[in-house]
């Protein structure tokens, strides 16, 4: 139980960082290549802490992202809830995949899930199109495993 | 590789299935996006819940304001006067072009009175400062400190030293979003300053560029023509400078010639701008406006627009049914 409430903390330590990460304004070159952090660890969140880092966790977290940056309520949500989901079909798998296979996989993912903004923007109004929209897949998944490795020797580190 | 934390409770009995719960989830957010998008039933909520993570904004804001105070503190005695005497060289100037804007000011009350029109100008602003938050890299929304609390509302004109910033598009209590003219989803109608021809100059999503698809070929515009608001959407008042053009490409076999602006406002570079009010009296009296805002424009933006109908909008239907009446 103590173990459970220390990951518990952790996930919203990391949360609120990551949050702050996404609406922090960086240089004009390398703000378009933000990388999705808070999706990456809801990614890790939910391979590493299934039990407590569940759907409604994911979709709170896509919500927040909603609410300081979004012009539509429910937009990133459901973009967020649906890369939990499939996280969580593939977590027995991807947990075993060696670093490489993950990322790959992570690739997907983010990749996916900009789709799904990118649609739902497409929707809604005059979406942009540009090239420059899907760096984020890329410095997201190049950061999985920077991120894998620094919150794993936490978590060990912790137990 | 990602390690397991242990995690005490049972596999068995904790809760709905995976499926069941995305099912769930997935339903609420689609209707969340569609009431937000639709109806604009979210308002009240979007401005509660902006008005909690206001914190979290305030935290984004705080090394930006550190690096301010440390180099002010700083900067040394010589840079602080040399920049001293360059703002009074500034105001004085500034002055002796207002005593001739006072003249005009009063000559133009003067023939008001004889054409029993409306009193001067009534007008009163805020200087709001855009905080250091992002957005969304592609949309060229901007956050400012000044909400409800100070009187702000939506579709009120900001305005900076050099032209039109953009409007307010949502407002909570501590804070509000303001959408750039060079935004895409924005249109401002404006007037060449030399011959008063109008149109509507449409964001195109780069900073630096307006489009004016709206002229045609014949149309009396050249390259460095100022473009000034011309007032007719209700929103802007008329007058204040917006952009310069930069382009004008007639190509003879097309209808509409190619022409482009680069906004005045210094919409990436200033910190401060100036929200302003507008005296209803001196806006003009209900014409057949064109519409502030692209037709594709979403529901929260295009409510703040005052027409509904124009002859350059596609669908006019598109507006959502709980349009309030312009301020």
């Amino acid at each position: 139980m103590a173990d459970s409430g220390s990951s518990g903390l952790r996930i919203t330590i990391t949360t609120l960082m990551a949050l702050i990460f996404a609406i922090a304004p960086l240089p004009e070159l390398v703000n378009q290549a933000k990388p999705p952090l808070l999706l990456l660890l809801v990614i890790y969140w939910s391979l590493s802490a299934p039990r407590i880092a569940g759907l409604m966790f994911a979709w709170m977290c896509g919500f927040a992202i909603d609410v300081v940056q979004g012009p539509l309520f429910g937009q990133h949500a459901i973009a967020y809830l649906l890369i939990a989901y499939l996280t969580h079909k593939l977590q027995l798998r991807m947990r075993l995949y060696p670093i490489y296979h993950q990322t790959f996989t992570v690739f997907w993912l983010l990749a996916l899930y900009e789709f799904i903004v990118f649609w739902i923007d497409g929707i809604i109004g005059p979406a942009v199109t540009d090239w420059m929209r899907w760096t984020p897949v890329v410095t997201g998944a190049l950061l999985w495993p920077l991120l894998v490795g620094i919150l794993d020797s936490w978590s060990r580190a912790r137990r | 590789m990602v390690t397991l934390s242990s995690d005490s409770r049972p596999i068995i009995g904790r809760g709905p299935p995976l499926g069941a719960r995305f099912f769930v989830l997935a339903v609420a957010s689609i209707a969340l996006m569609v009431f937000d998008h639709r109806g604009g039933y979210m308002d009240v909520t979007r401005s509660w819940l902006h008005t909690a993570v206001n914190p979290l904004y305030a935290v984004v804001q705080l090394p930006g304001q550190l690096w301010d105070w440390m180099t002010g503190g700083f900067s040394d005695r010589g840079r602080l006067r040399t920049e001293n005497t360059q703002l009074s060289e500034e105001l004085r100037a500034a002055r002796v072009k207002l005593l001739r804007f006072d003249a005009l000011t009063e000559e133009n009350r003067r023939l008001r009175a004889i054409r029993n029109a409306s009193q001067g100008m009534g007008e009163r602003t805020l200087i709001a400062e855009i905080m250091r938050v992002d957005l969304d890299p592609y949309r060229h929304r901007v956050r400012i400190n000044k909400g409800s609390q100070d009187g702000v509302f939506k579709g009120q004109p900001v305005l900076d030293a050099f032209g039109i910033v953009g409007q307010v598009t949502r407002v909570d209590a501590i804070g509000a979003e303001v959408i750039l003219i060079s935004d895409d989803e924005h249109a401002t109608p404006v007037q060449v300053n030399r011959n008063g021809i109008r149109s509507i100059a449409v964001g195109s999503g780069d900073i630096n560029r307006l489009t004016l698809p709206f002229l045609t070929i014949e149309s009396d515009v050249k390259p460095d023509d100022l473009l000034v608001s011309s007032g007719l959407d209700g929103i802007f008042p008329a007058g204040y400078p917006v952009a310069m053009i930069t382009k004008v490409e007639r190509d003879p076999s097309a209808t509409f010639a190619v022409v482009e602006a680069r906004p005045l406002a210094q919409l990436d570079r200033s910190r401060e701008v100036l929200l302003l009010w507008v005296d209803p009296a001196t806006l003009p009296v209900q014409p057949a406006t064109p519409p502030t805002l692209a037709p594709a424009a979403i529901p929260s933006v295009e409510s703040a627009a005052s027409a509904t109908t124009a002859p350059t909008t596609a669908t006019p239907a598109t507006t959502a049914p709980t349009t309030p009446p312009p301020p």
